[in-house]
């Protein structure tokens, strides 16, 4: 770590990427000092985290790791209720919270009573995730938590854990080596070059746009301006509603989805072009190569 | 196959001194007394170097050692010394050449567990004991009963050669079966001393399923 200096806000999620040896687990570990900073200062709340006994200070921190790392003796529900047991929660207390974090989670209630070998790995991670969040801690700290997972798997989780967000709003520190999973997932991203040094902190959009620097620019990848279009709003398409909607064309949600998601959708379709719909599923109008090609030039220019 | 009958069917071998149950009760005695005092000895070193790390190869080390004194005459050189007044002479060998695999297998048990359960445990908020206790024994146990077991064996066998030294046993009735060309003492001592280890075999595995959970033995059948 090499003077790294940022701020993660409250209800949001920040991410850190970069190359292994990029020091961005090691960043994370700092927070709940599984290794403790040699120099400098990590604030909680305003309060440093080295006045504070390390196992009182991670009982009040979620923490996902990249194996779940379940404790495979316990049954999954003991599992979840891991910390509420070490906080001294009344057994049937925490049992309960353990219960309704499996749901929220998006679990069988019925696995409560599996041990953790009989779950598939994305079953796990849920698990795991369910874990962190049972003492219903303000703060979240997630390694690598989806990597270990088949892409599949792996965007379902993600989905999950925005849902998830929208309905808890924990100030979340994320570390993934994957830049769509940061882009897709951040409020804010921070670039780390190896050697612990930031290279570029923004919100997803902002970085895709204005790369700080060639490092950043590589890391992003050569189709940066194809995933920069997942940040424009389809609401100023132009469509046309006198058309007919062409037979087997791709459909967006009109105003919700993307404009990578409509481009998407005019690609796969034999006419070229995408059909808009609402929120129920309805036609709105379509989405003609014109009206596409024009949301496309105000983009770069925009 | 007459040799058994003459022994066991014999009511005389079933009373005083020298009679089957005081044998049995003093080869279990003398074996039981070994194994927990090398359990007292081993478990906690195991589990505090496995814990820490530290002086793993310290452990490695004297332990092999440890295996290569030969246990029949450290036998006969602490009855030379000591005498024959207590158990004692019987006792101590017995318990060193019990504590290397108990102290091995439970050292390599807890050192072995997956790092990653060792750091989700602390980043839980466990402390140093918590973790031990509550995560690394657990998971360990089946490794550190297989050393409990193996060294269980080994004692209940060379309890027997200690008969040797004229203390009791269930060697005895070979020993003093030879000694008297009582055959039929000899093979049923045997017959006993087989049986006496099956049972100690079947209680370990029974200890095993009870104190292990399905979790870690992955017993259950994955639906």
């Amino acid at each position: 770590m090499d003077r790294l200096s940022l701020e993660a806000p409250t209800g949001e999620i920040t991410v850190f990427v970069g190359p292994s040896g990029c020091g961005k687990t090691t960043s994370l570990r700092m927070i709940n000092r599984m290794i403790d900073a040699t120099e400098g200062r990590i604030l909680l709340d305003g309060e440093p985290v080295q006045d504070i006994d390390p196992p009182t200070l991670r009982r009040g921190i979620g923490y996902v790791i990249q194996q779940a790392g379940l404790f495979p003796h316990r049954k999954i529900l003991d599992n979840v209720a891991t910390v509420p047991y070490l906080l001294g929660w009344d057994r049937r207390k925490a049992r309960d919270r353990a219960m309704e974090l499996l749901e929220r989670v998006g679990l069988d209630p019925g696995l409560a009573g599996r041990y953790p070998f009989q779950l598939s790995g994305g079953q796990q991670q849920r698990v795991g995730v369910a874990r962190a969040l049972a003492a219903d801690p303000p703060v979240l700290l997630m390694d690598e938590p989806f990597s270990a997972v088949d892409p599949v798997v792996r965007t379902s989780l993600q989905d999950e854990l925005l849902r998830l967000q929208s309905e808890l709003n924990k100030t979340i520190v994320f570390v993934t080596h994957d830049i769509d999973e940061a882009i897709k997932l951040g409020d804010q991203v921070a670039v780390l070059r190896v050697g612990g040094k930031l290279a570029q902190l923004a919100a997803p959009k902002t970085l895709l746009s204005e790369p700080a620097d060639d490092f950043v620019r590589e890391f992003l990848g050569r189709d940066r301006g194809i995933r920069r279009l997942q940040f424009v709003s389809t609401e100023g398409l132009r469509l046309r509603t006198d058309l007919p909607a062409p037979e087997g064309a791709g459909t967006f949600v009109f105003g919700t989805d993307s404009l990578r998601t409509a481009l998407d959708a005019a690609l796969l379709s034999p006419s070229g072009t995408a059909v808009a719909v609402d929120e129920r599923g309805e036609v709105v109008g379509v989405a003609t190569r014109e009206a596409l090609d024009e949301a496309l030039a105000e983009a770069a220019h925009g | 196959m007459n040799w058994l009958i003459d022994f066991f069917g014999d009511p005389a071998r079933w009373t005083g001194f020298d009679g089957i149950p005081v044998r049995l009760l003093e080869h279990l005695e003398f074996s039981a007394l070994a194994l927990a005092l090398a359990m007292l000895v081993a478990v906690p070193i195991g589990l505090l170097i496995g814990h820490t790390g530290r002086g793993g190869v310290l452990v490695v080390v004297s332990a092999n050692l440890a295996r290569a004194l030969p246990t029949l005459g450290l036998l006969v050189l602490f009855v030379l010394l000591l005498g024959t007044a207590s158990i004692w002479p019987v006792i101590i060998p017995l318990v060193l050449l019990a504590v290397p695999p108990i102290l091995v297998n439970t050292f390599e048990g807890i050192r072995g567990v997956d790092p990653e359960l060792r750091d989700a445990a602390y980043g839980m908020g466990l402390r140093g004991g918590q973790v031990l206790g509550r995560v690394l024994v657990p998971v360990a146990l089946p490794l550190i009963l297989l050393g409990l077991r193996l060294s269980a064996i080994q004692v209940v066998a060379t309890t027997t050669v200690a008969a040797y030294t004229g203390l009791g046993g269930l060697g005895r009735f070979v020993i003093d079966g030879f000694a008297t060309k009582d055959y039929a003492s000899v093979v049923g001592g045997s017959v006993l001393i087989v049986l006496f280890a099956l049972v100690v075999q079947i209680a370990f595995t029974l200890a095993q399923r009870v104190t292990v959970s399905p979790g870690v033995s992955q017993r259950l059948k994955t639906r």
